[in-house]
C-alpha cells in the first residue's frame, strides 16, 4: 500500500523494515476506517436477521482492528517479535474467554 | 543535557540483545496483557447480555447516531496521532505539537461525549447498580474511558515537555510509545462499539 | 579499561536528586537490583514468620476437637490471611528476591531493564502488604478464604474482603510491573554470546514466570474490581438474585489462580536446576528438555483451571476436558524429575545443606505431584475436593517443593550476597528438623482427608475420630516452627561473623554470578563478560584433558576473549520518585473504603510521583 515513501530524516527506531507509510497513506487509511464505520452503523439499521448481521459486523470490525494494528501501530512493518507478543495476548484472551462463555452456554449449548 | 547526542530511545548506550529497544518491547508486552484485561470485561458484558428481567435495556437508552459520532472522533484521533508521529520523525516539532494537541482534544471530546451519554442514561434510570446491563456496561466503558483519560494526560504531557525543551530533539520515540498506547485504546473501542452498541441485544426473556 | 562514571547528583528536576549509596536512607531511594532483591527477601521472610504464626494458630485450634482458641469468625480471618500471606506476601516476593538479585548477574548485565520501575514494584508490594494487614485494625481481616468465592465474599458485611480486593489489586500492580521489567531484562540485556539456550535454567524459569504473570494478572485484576464494585457500589457481577453468576468469579479466579501456582513453583524448579549440577559436579542432564518442559508447564498451565471446579457443576464435557489437560501437565513435570535424577546419577555428590534441600524439594514435590495426579481423575477428585487431602497436596508441592528449594537457595547464595557462609552443622540440623516436622504436619492430612475431614472449618467433633492425626499434625507444625527458629539463629550468628570469604567461589559453581566478588560491586561486572557456552563459568575454570578426557583446571588468568572491552559504566542514579508514586496507591485504596477525597489525594500523590519520575533523567548527570 505504501507506494510513495517519504524518508524520515530522524534515526529510525530499530526494528523497522525501513519503509514508513506516508502521511497520504495514513489519511487514506483513516478514510477507509471512517467508511467501514459508516457501513457498520448502516448495517445495524437494516432489517436483516441476526445470522447475517452479526457476522457482518464482526468482519467489518475485525478489518478496522487490523488496519489500525498493522498500519497505525506499524506491526506490518516492524520486527516480527512485537507481533508475536501481541498475538500471544490477543489469542490467549480470545481462547480463554471463549471457553468460559461456552461453559456458560452463551452460544446455546 | 549530557546525553542529548545519544539515541533518543534509551539511556543505555549498549546494544540490546535483540536489537529492539527495551521500552518498545515492554510496551507491546504490556499491550498484550491489556488484551486479557479488556477481554475479561467484554466477556462479562457478553455473558450477561439479554439476561436482565428488568430494564432499562440497551434499546431503551442507546443513541446509535450519537455514539457513532463519538466513534468517528476516536478513529480520527488515531489518524492525528500517527500524523504527529510522522511529523516527529521529520523533526517538525511545531507540527508534532499541533497534531498531538489535536489528538488530545479529540480524545477529550470523546470522553466528554461519553460522560454526557452516561448522564443521559442515568436520567433514564440506568445506574451501575440497576441491573446486569448497567453493571457490565458502565464498568466496561468506564475502564475504557479511564484508559483514554490516561492517554490524554500522556499526550498533553508530551506537548508540555516538548515546549519546555524536556524532550530530546528527536522526539519520535516517546511519541511512538504514547501512540502505541493510544491506538490500542482505539482498537478496544472498535470492539466495544460493535459488540456493545451495534450487535443487537435479544429481547428480555427471549 | 572500564571507567566508572560517578553518579553524583546535582540540583536538577523538581527536587534535588538523592546521591547516597550507603546508609539507611539509601535503601529507600535505591534502584540497584541487588539492594531491591535483599529488601524483597527480608520482607518475604517477615511475612513467612507472620504467615507461620497464623499457621500455628490454626494448628493449635485444630489440635483437638471443639477447639476454643479461635471462634469461627476469627478462624476464618486467620486461615484466609495465612493463605494470602504465604502465596502473595511470602512465596512471590521471595521469588522476586532471587530473580532480582541473581538474574542480571547470571546474564552478565549491570542491572534490570527499568531500575526505577523495579524500585516502584518493591514499594508498591510493601504498600499493598501493609494495607492488607491494616485490616486487622480496621474492622476485620479478609475472611473469605484466599480464593474469595462469591457470593459469600461479595455479601459479607465486614470490611475484610474489601481489603482483600484492594490489597491484592495493589500487589497485582507491583507484580505486573515487575514482570514486564524482568521479562524485558532476560530478553534484551544478556551479555554478548549468551543465546537463549546458554542461559541458566533459573533464568529460563524466570522468563516463563514473568510471562505467566503478565498474562494471568489482568484476569484477577478485573475479577477483583468486579468484587470490589459488587461490595461497594451495588453492582451485580456475581449476584444470583438478578441473574449474576457466582461461578464467573470462580472461573476468573482460577484462570489466574492456576497459572499462579506455576508461578509459585517454577522458580523453585529453577533453583533446583542450579543446585543439583553444582553439587553433583555434573552438568544438568537434558538441559533442553528441562527448559522446554518449563515452557510447556507454563503454557498448559493456562488450560487446566477448571480442575479446581470439578464439583461446581460444569458438566461432564468440561470436567473430562479439564481432567485430560490436568493429566497431561504431569508429563513435563515428570520430565524434569527424571532429568534431575539423571543429573545426580554417577555424579560426585557433595551433601552440603543446599544440596540436601534441593534433593528434599524434589522428593517432597514428587509426593505432592502424586496426590495431584489423583486429583486429575474427576471421580476420585469428587471424594478429595474440599477435604484435607487437597490441603496435603498443595502443601507438599508449595512447601515441600517450593519452600525447601528456597531454603536451598538461601544456603547456596548466602555467601554471594553476604560474604559469609551459613553454618553447615546448624544448617543440616535445621534441614532434618524441618524435614521431620514438615512430613509430620502434612503427611497425616492425606489420611484426614480420606477420612472425610473437610477444609476451612474451625473445629470438628470428637466423634469423627479425627483427633489423633490432627494432634500429630499440630506437633509437626511446632517442629517446623522450631526449624525456622534454628534458621534464624543460624542467620544471625552468621551475620555476626566477620565479613569476607576465603574463597569467593565457595561451591565451585557453574554460572556467571559466581565470577563476581562476594558481594558483587555496585556495577556487577568490571567488564561485561563474553559468553561462549552454557555454564560459562565452569568452562572457564575447567577444560577436558585431551588424552584422559577428564576435567582439569584451565589456564589461570582471564583471556582476551572473556570480556567485551572497556565501556564507560553508566548506572542509573538513586531516586525517591518510585517510592512517592507507590505511596499513592494505598491512599487511593483507603479512599475507596472511606472517602472520595482520599481517592483524589492518592491520585495526586501518584501523579506527582510519576511526573517527578518522568522528568528526572534515568542516569544522574555529573
Amino acid at each position: 500500500m505504501a507506494e510513495t515513501e517519504e524518508r524520515a530524516t530522524a534515526p529510525h527506531t530499530p526494528g523497522h523494515a525501513g519503509s514508513h507509510p506516508s502521511a497520504r497513506e495514513y489519511v487514506r487509511i483513516g478514510l477507509i476506517l471512517a467508511v467501514l464505520t459508516g457501513l457498520e452503523v448502516t448495517a445495524s439499521y437494516l432489517d436483516v436477521s441476526g445470522a447475517i448481521l452479526i457476522p457482518t459486523l464482526y468482519v467489518l470490525s475485525i478489518i478496522k482492528f487490523l488496519l489500525v494494528v498493522m498500519w497505525f501501530m506499524h506491526l506490518k512493518f516492524d520486527d516480527r517479535r512485537y507481533s508475536r507478543f501481541f498475538v500471544m495476548g490477543l489469542a490467549g484472551a480470545a481462547t480463554l474467554y471463549l471457553i468460559v462463555l461456552i461453559s456458560f452456554r452463551v452460544f446455546g449449548g | 543535557m549530557a546525553d542529548v547526542a545519544a539515541p533518543a530511545q534509551q539511556h543505555d548506550e549498549h546494544q540490546t540483545t535483540t536489537g529492539l529497544p527495551n521500552t518498545k518491547l515492554a510496551m507491546w508486552v504490556f499491550l498484550a496483557s491489556e488484551c486479557l484485561l479488556f477481554g475479561a470485561l467484554i466477556s462479562a458484558y457478553v455473558l450477561y447480555r439479554g439476561r436482565d428481567e428488568t430494564g432499562p435495556f440497551p434499546s431503551d437508552v442507546f443513541d446509535i447516531p450519537y455514539t457513532s459520532v463519538s466513534s468517528f472522533v476516536l478513529l480520527a484521533s488515531s489518524l492525528t496521532m500517527v500524523l504527529a508521529l510522522a511529523a516527529a520523525q521529520k523533526l517538525d516539532v511545531q507540527r508534532m505539537r499541533l497534531w498531538l494537541l489535536t489528538t488530545a482534544l479529540l480524545g477529550m471530546s470523546f470522553v466528554g461525549g461519553q460522560v454526557y451519554e452516561f448522564t443521559l442514561f442515568h436520567e433514564e434510570g440506568l445506574a451501575i447498580d440497576t441491573n446486569l446491563f448497567g453493571t457490565t456496561f458502565y464498568t466496561l466503558t468506564g475502564f475504557h474511558g479511564v484508559h483514554v483519560t490516561v492517554g490524554i494526560l500522556m499526550l498533553l504531557s508530551l506537548v508540555g515537555m516538548s515546549i519546555a525543551q524536556r524532550l530530546p530533539p528527536d522526539a519520535a520515540f516517546p511519541v511512538e510509545m504514547v501512540g502505541l498506547y493510544w491506538h490500542f485504546v482505539d482498537i478496544v473501542w472498535i470492539v466495544i462499539f460493535t459488540v456493545v452498541y451495534l450487535i443487537p441485544t435479544p429481547a428480555p426473556g427471549g | 579499561m572500564a571507567t566508572l562514571e560517578t553518579v553524583a547528583g546535582r540540583e536538577r528536576g523538581v527536587l534535588r536528586r538523592p546521591t547516597a549509596s550507603t546508609g539507611l536512607l539509601s535503601w529507600f531511594t535505591t534502584v540497584d537490583h541487588k539492594k531491591i532483591g535483599i529488601m524483597y527477601g527480608l520482607a518475604a521472610m517477615v511475612f513467612f514468620l507472620v504467615g507461620g504464626l497464623e499457621a500455628l494458630l490454626i494448628r493449635a485450634q485444630l489440635a483437638g476437637p471443639d477447639g476454643q482458641l479461635l471462634n469461627a469468625d476469627q478462624y476464618n480471618q486467620v486461615f484466609t490471611m495465612h493463605g494470602i500471606t504465604m502465596v502473595f506476601l511470602f512465596v512471590m516476593p521471595m521469588s522476586a528476591a532471587f530473580f532480582n538479585y541473581m538474574i542480571p548477574l547470571m546474564i552478565g548485565a549491570r542491572d534490570v531493564a527499568f531500575p526505577r520501575l523495579n524500585a516502584f514494584s518493591f514499594w508498591a508490594f510493601t504498600a499493598g502488604a501493609l494495607f492488607l494487614y491494616s485490616s486487622f485494625f480496621l474492622g476485620g481481616a479478609p475472611n473469605g478464604g484466599w480464593f474469595g468465592y462469591a457470593p459469600n465474599s461479595t455479601t459479607d458485611p465486614t470490611p475484610g474482603m474489601t481489603f482483600y480486593a484492594l490489597g491484592l489489586l495493589i500487589t497485582g500492580i507491583s507484580s505486573t510491573v515487575g514482570a514486564v521489567n524482568l521479562a524485558i531484562t532476560v530478553i534484551n540485556m544478556r551479555a554478548p554470546g549468551m543465546s537463549l539456550f546458554r542461559m541458566p535454567v533459573f533464568v529460563w524459569m524466570g522468563l516463563v514466570v514473568q510471562l505467566l504473570l503478565v498474562f494471568a494478572l489482568p484476569i484477577i485484576t478485573v475479577a477483583l474490581f468486579e468484587m470490589l464494585f459488587d461490595r461497594r457500589w451495588g453492582t451485580h457481577f456475581f449476584d444470583p438474585t438478578v441473574g449474576g453468576e457466582p461461578l464467573l468469579w470462580q472461573h476468573m479466579f482460577w484462570l489466574f489462580g492456576h497459572p499462579e501456582v506455576y508461578i509459585l513453583i517454577l522458580p523453585a524448579f529453577g533453583i533446583i536446576s542450579e543446585i543439583l549440577p553444582v553439587f553433583s559436579r555434573k552438568p544438568l542432564f537434558g538441559y533442553q528438555f528441562v527448559v522446554f518442559s518449563g515452557i510447556a508447564i507454563g503454557f498448559i498451565g493456562f488450560g487446566v483451571w477448571a480442575h479446581h471446579m470439578f464439583a461446581a457443576g460444569l458438566g461432564p464435557v468440561a470436567n473430562t476436558a479439564f481432567g485430560v489437560s490436568t493429566a497431561i501437565i504431569g508429563v513435563p513435570t515428570g520430565v524434569k524429575i527424571f532429568n534431575w535424577m539423571a543429573t545426580m546419577y554417577r555424579g560426585d555428590i557433595r551433601f552440603h545443606t543446599p544440596m540436601m534441600y534441593a534433593i528434599g524439594a524434589v522428593a517432597m514435590f514428587v509426593i505432592g505431584g502424586l496426590s495431584g495426579v489423583t486429583h486429575a481423575i474427576v471421580p476420585s477428585d469428587y471424594q478429595q475436593t474440599d477435604t484435607y487431602y487437597i490441603v496435603a497436596h498443595f502443601h507438599y508441592v508449595i512447601f515441600g517443593g517450593g519452600v525447601f528449594a528456597f531454603f536451598g537457595a538461601l544456603y547456596y547464595w548466602w555467601p554471594k550476597v553476604f560474604a559469609r557462609k551459613l553454618g553447615e552443622g546448624i544448617g543440616k540440623l535445621q534441614f532434618w528438623i524441618l524435614f521431620v516436622g514438615f512430613n509430620l504436619t502434612f503427611g497425616p492430612m492425606h489420611i484426614l482427608g480420606l477420612y472425610g475431614m473437610i477444609r476451612r472449618t474451625y473445629t470438628y467433633p470428637e466423634s469423627l475420630g479425627l483427633t489423633f492425626w490432627n494432634q500429630v499434625a499440630t506437633l509437626g507444625a511446632f517442629l517446623i516452627a522450631l526449624s525456622v527458629l534454628v534458621f534464624l539463629v543460624n542467620a544471625v550468628l552468621t551475620q555476626l561473623k566477620e565479613k569476607g570469604l576465603a574463597d569467593e567461589d565457595p561451591w565451585d559453581a557453574r554460572t556467571l554470578e559466581w565470577t563476581t566478588s562476594c558481594p558483587p560491586p555496585h556495577y556487577n561486572f568490571e567488564e561485561i563478560p563474553r559468553v561462549r557456552a552454557l555454564d560459562e563459568f565452569w568452562h572457564r575454570k575447567y577444560v577436558e584433558d585431551e588424552r584422559s578426557g577428564r576435567l582439569v583446571p584451565a589456564q589461570a588468568g582471564a583471556s582476551e576473549e572473556d570480556h567485551e572491552g572497556g565501556h564507560g559504566i553508566h548506572l542509573p542514579g538513586p531516586s525517591f520518585w518510585p517510592l512517592v508514586a507507590a505511596a499513592g496507591l494505598p491512599i487511593v485504596a483507603y479512599g475507596a473504603l472511606y472517602s472520595w477525597w482520599l481517592v483524589g489525594a492518592g491520585v495526586i500523590v501518584l501523579l506527582v510521583g510519576l511526573y517527578g519520575w518522568a522528568l528526572e533523567p534515568s542516569v544522574a548527570e555529573e
